[in-house]
Formats: structure tokens, sequence, C-alpha cells
């Protein structure tokens, strides 16, 4: 079990120095020069030789990549071009927000997805059923800016019950901070609802098939009983897993619904720094979502040998 | 016995016009999906000749001007007409979810049968892709739009690649199963070579399996593109998308929320319609997959 995590641990640091070479190598394999794309089209010569320097480009690639590496381990991100202050700390001042909207994406998220994916295992075939899987489809098909412009409409602009945009930090009031994530959890959530609800029933209905299932049920069980601890306990390893994976689609949402909700966030950052062209905060960002994503995934796997006694490494 | 060939003929056509129509009624959404997929293509194929006008024209005259019988879906606040502006913005969503389909998928075949064939090489590309994986597809294309320049191919390109690990995964997993069957072991004992194992007996394993999955690449490719233009890492403003009219109608919502509304409701449907398509293929090809879903 202890030589399972540790290996489990280890293999994530390949993963790790494939991303970061990944952002790394983009700078340097992108047709023409970065630096000119980066400074605009009205940049002068100067302007160019500048955003060289401050990127490193006028050194060998290796020295440069050896220096970023090193420079990431003491927790260096970077120099943002635009700003000129360290990319780390633009990042920090940037985080409460977007963990707030994801995090609260996330509970409400699999509080809605596990019981509607439950329900319609148990009642497979009927017309609950069908509706939880319509409800799946729609969920895959909308964007999440769309669905956040008719919560908007509906919700702020036709009945004026939540506000249109913006954050409030939970310090300065815990109502308004909790109105303000309700419309942005919902369209952030919608896909991932979708996506957890399908597995979860897909799941469920595998170990309902099972014999126990039935020799519970034959025991007098109570339904209660029999869907959540006989069996969604067996069910549970897919559906961690998916809410695992599924976190990628929280972080790419996350960029979109920050910029129509106005919400100072890390995907607000991010979209600010593509309208600048400050690829420092962009490959910042990205290390970070995708460590975050890494670490995630990690812990799931960890959780399967509890989720699941059978499981043996 | 003999049956003359024409009665042959005559029994087999009500025969196959059956199996068509019970296929039909097994797997409904296909035909949904696919009747409004048509719908879409033609409407981007036909865009000069459905009363639309030039998507671009100014006419800052009438800006904003709320849908009505001579402005379909209104006019955004440069006065364009957003009918035309929609109608020819399924062409950039089509070209895009088309194209990247396509090159995913053979990229992702290419990499992946080599990669699925030769430990050596598998042990290298698997590695990246896990890290490629592990960067939410989204802000691989965000990094690489940000370093190029805005174009539609530029668009193709960085989903494209956002969108090849997924592809080179499921075929790698599809060729390692396949290889330890006993008719390519056979075939690999009697000394056939390595290309024609692969073209002969795995390729068409993998087709079901990647066809599926290049639908949904397709739909998840519209839906990428719509996000990069909408926050302004995409297709250049000079070509009307589905993002970018969404993008443009984000500052006057709250006066003219149509401008945002018809083109995401036909991002939708085209979304949807892919899925549906998607869906029922997979419940048609993939029994195993479907399944479990």
């Amino acid at each position: 079990m202890l030589a399972y995590i540790v290996r489990r641990i280890l293999a994530t640091i390949p993963v790790m120095v494939v991303v970061a070479i990944f952002v790394f190598a983009l700078l340097h394999l992108s047709p023409g020069d970065p630096a000119a794309i980066i400074a605009g089209d009205s940049a002068t010569d100067a302007d160019i030789a500048r955003i060289h320097a401050q990127l490193g480009l006028d050194r060998p690639f290796y020295v440069q990549f050896v220096e970023w590496v090193w420079g990431l381990l003491h927790g260096d991100l970077g120099i943002s071009i635009f700003t000129n202050l360290p990319v780390l700390k633009l990042i920090g001042q940037r985080v409460e927000p977007t963990i707030a909207l994801t995090v609260s994406t996330l509970i409400v998220s699999v509080l809605v997805a596990i019981p509607l994916g439950i329900l319609a295992a148990w009642k497979a075939g009927t017309w609950i059923d069908r509706v939880v899987m319509v409800f799946a489809v729609f969920g895959f098909s909308v964007p999440v800016f769309v669905l956040a412009y008719v919560l908007i409409y509906i919700f702020s602009i036709a009945t004026k019950l939540l506000p249109v945009q913006g954050y409030v930090a939970p310090s300065d009031g815990l109502q308004p901070f909790l109105s303000h994530l309700v419309m942005p959890s919902i369209a952030l959530g919608f896909v991932y609802i979708a996506l957890i609800a399908r597995i979860t029933r897909a799941s469920m209905l595998d170990v309902l098939a099972q014999d126990y299932i039935r020799t519970a049920q034959a025991k007098g069980l109570p339904n209660e009983t029999v869907l959540i601890r006989h069996a969604l306990r067996n069910a549970a390893v897919p559906i961690v897993t998916i809410i695992g994976i599924g976190v990628a689609l929280l972080i790419g949402g996350v960029v979109v619904t920050e910029t129509v909700f106005a919400i100072p966030g890390l995907g607000r950052l991010t979209v600010d720094a593509i309208l600048r062209r400050d690829y420092p905060i962009i490959q910042g960002v990205i290390l970070i979502f995708s460590a975050i994503y890494v670490l995630i995934n990690l812990l799931v796997d960890l959780s399967y040998a509890v989720l699941d006694p059978r499981i043996r490494y | 016995m003999a049956v003359a060939p024409t009665d042959l003929t005559l029994t087999a056509a009500p025969a196959r016009r059956g199996r068509m129509a019970a296929y039909v009624r097994r797997h409904p959404t296909i035909i949904v999906g696919v009747g409004l997929l048509a719908l879409m293509v033609a409407m981007a194929i036909f865009a000069p000749y459905l009363g639309t006008v030039d998507p671009q024209a100014l006419a800052p005259a009438k800006r904003l001007k709320w849908p009505s019988a001579e402005y379909l879906f209104g006019t955004d606040m440069f006065g364009r007409d957003v009918y035309s502006r929609t109608i020819y913005g399924a062409r950039v969503s089509l070209a895009v979810g088309i194209s990247v389909a396509l090159l995913a998928v053979g990229l992702g075949m290419a990499i992946g049968l080599v990669s699925g064939f030769n430990r050596w090489v598998d042990a290298v590309v698997m590695r990246v892709m896990d890290g490629l994986m592990s960067i939410p597809a989204i802000l691989i294309a965000i990094a690489l739009m940000a370093l190029n320049r805005a174009s539609l191919q530029n668009v193709i390109f960085a989903i494209t690649v956002a969108e090849v690990p997924r592809v080179t995964r499921l075929v790698r997993g599809v060729v390692l199963t396949l290889r330890e069957q006993p008719y390519v072991e056979a075939a690999i004992a009697s000394g056939t070579v390595s290309i024609k194992i692969l073209w002969r007996h795995i390729v068409p394993n993998t087709m079901a399996p990647v066809l599926v999955q290049g639908t949904f690449i397709a739909a998840s490719a519209m839906i990428t593109e719509a996000i990069l233009s909408f926050i302004g890492a995409g297709t250049p403003p000079t070509i009307p998308s589905w993002g970018n009219i969404m993008a443009e109608g984000r500052s006057v919502f709250q006066l003219a929320y149509y401008i945002v509304l018809f083109p995401g409701i036909m991002l939708s449907v085209t979304v949807l319609a892919i899925n549906l398509l998607g869906d029922g293929l997979r419940d048609a090809l993939d029994p195993r997959l479907a399944r479990r879903l």
C-alpha cells in the first residue's frame, strides 16, 4: 500500500516535467518571432529587443531552460511583460475568487449529479430515467457562456433576483458572497453535472444487476439502504474517477465563466493576459492549473484503496 | 432449387428496407442528429442565397434595431445584420469542427498505431501524451493562440494539438488489446510484415471507436472555437463566427440580448446534433462502450 502511494506520487513528476517542457518549448517552437507577436503590430524594434531580453530569448536554448526550471523550483514563475510584476504575485492576488467559484461548483455539481444518476439508474427505462438522460445530452451541448447569458437574462434582467455580475469576498458578507456565486456555479457546473450523472447512472446500473443487490432486496432491506450502502459504495470508483477527470472541464470553463460574470480570478487574469499578449502570465497559469489537475487526480487514484478494499496494489 | 434471379432481388429489397426501418427505430437519435446537422451544413453552404446581406456591412444609422421583418435577428451596435452574420458564422464553426475532427483523428491514429506496436516509441509517446492530457484542452489552445497571429488556420491547428492526445490514447488502447489476439499472433508467427498486419488486422478494428470519438471531437472543437473567439483569442474579428458575434454582443447584452441569443442557439443546436449523432453511432457500433454509458 505504502509502496503504491509512493510510486503513484513519483509518477506525477514526469507528467509535470512534460507540462513544463511544453509551455516552455511553445515559446521557441512557434513560427516567426514570438517577441514580435507579443509586442504587437505597432511595436518598434527597441520594444521587440526589450521583450527578447525579458523572455531570455537572446540566450542559448538550454541556458534559458535550465534557468527557467531553476526559477520554477524556487517558486519564481517569471515577470509579467505588461505590469513588470512577478507572475506568482499576480496569480496570488487572483486565486481567491477562482477557488471560491470552483469549490462551490464542485459541491453543487456533486450534490446534484450523484442523486440524479442514482435516481435514473433506479428508475431505469422509465420517464424519469429518460428526462435525466436528455438533460445530460443537453448539458454536453449548451456551451457555458450561452447558458450563463440565459441565466443572467432570467435571474438578473427579467426578475432581478440575483446580481448580474461581480464578485464579493466572503469577508465582506456571506450573503452577497453566495448570491454572486449562484449563477456562475450553475453555469460552470452544468456540463460537469451532466458528465457525473451519466457515469453515476452507468456505474449504478452495473452494480444493481449484481446478485447481492437481489439478496439485499429479498431480505427486506429498505430501498435507501440497498441503493446507498450496497450499490453506491460499490459503484463509487468510476464516479470518483470521472469527478477527477472532469475537473479539466471546470478549469477550462472558469476562463469563460469569469469573463461573463466579471469575476476577478485566474480565468480573468488569463483573458487579460491573452489580450495583452503577456505570455509569462499564461505560462504561469497553465502550470498552476495543470499542477492542481494532476494533484486532484493523484488524490482520486489514492482514494481507490479506501473506496474499494478489493483493490490491492 | 431453382430460383430466378429476379425473385431474389424482389425479396431482398423489402428485407433491406425492413432492416433500415428497424435500425432507425432502434437508433432514432442518429436520424435526429443527422437531420439537424444536414440542415446546418446546408445553411453554411447556401449562406449567400438565404436572404443574407454582406455580414460585414456597417450601417451606423441602423444600430441596435430589434428583430423585425426587415432584420430577422436585429442589428448589432455597428448596424450589421445579425441574421446574416449568424448564417455566415455557421461556416466557421462547421469548418473548425470538421477539420479538427479529421486532423486529430488522422494524427492520433498514426501516433497511436505506431505507439501501440513499438514498445520504445510507446514509452516516450505516452509520457508526452500523459503530460499534454493533464493540461486542460482550452488552455493548450489559449497558449498556442497567444503566440500566433489570429487566423482560422491557427485556430484549427491549436484545437487539433489539444485533441490529439485523446485519440492517441484510444487507438493505442485498442492496438494493445488486438496485439494479443490469436489471429494477430498467427499473422506475426507466419511472418506477415508489420505494416500489413497494421493495415489488414488492426486499423479496421479501430474504426468504430475512432469514428465515435471523431464526432465528439467535432462537437468539442466547435465549443472550443466559440470560447476562444469569445475571449478574444480565436477567429479574427473580420470573420463572423458565432463566438465573435457573442463576444461583440457582450457589452450591449442588457440592451440587446438577441445578439448573443441567436448565435448561442445555433451553436447549441449544432453541438447537440453532433452529440446525438455520436451517441447513436456509439450505441450502434460499440455495444461494449454503450452498455457502460
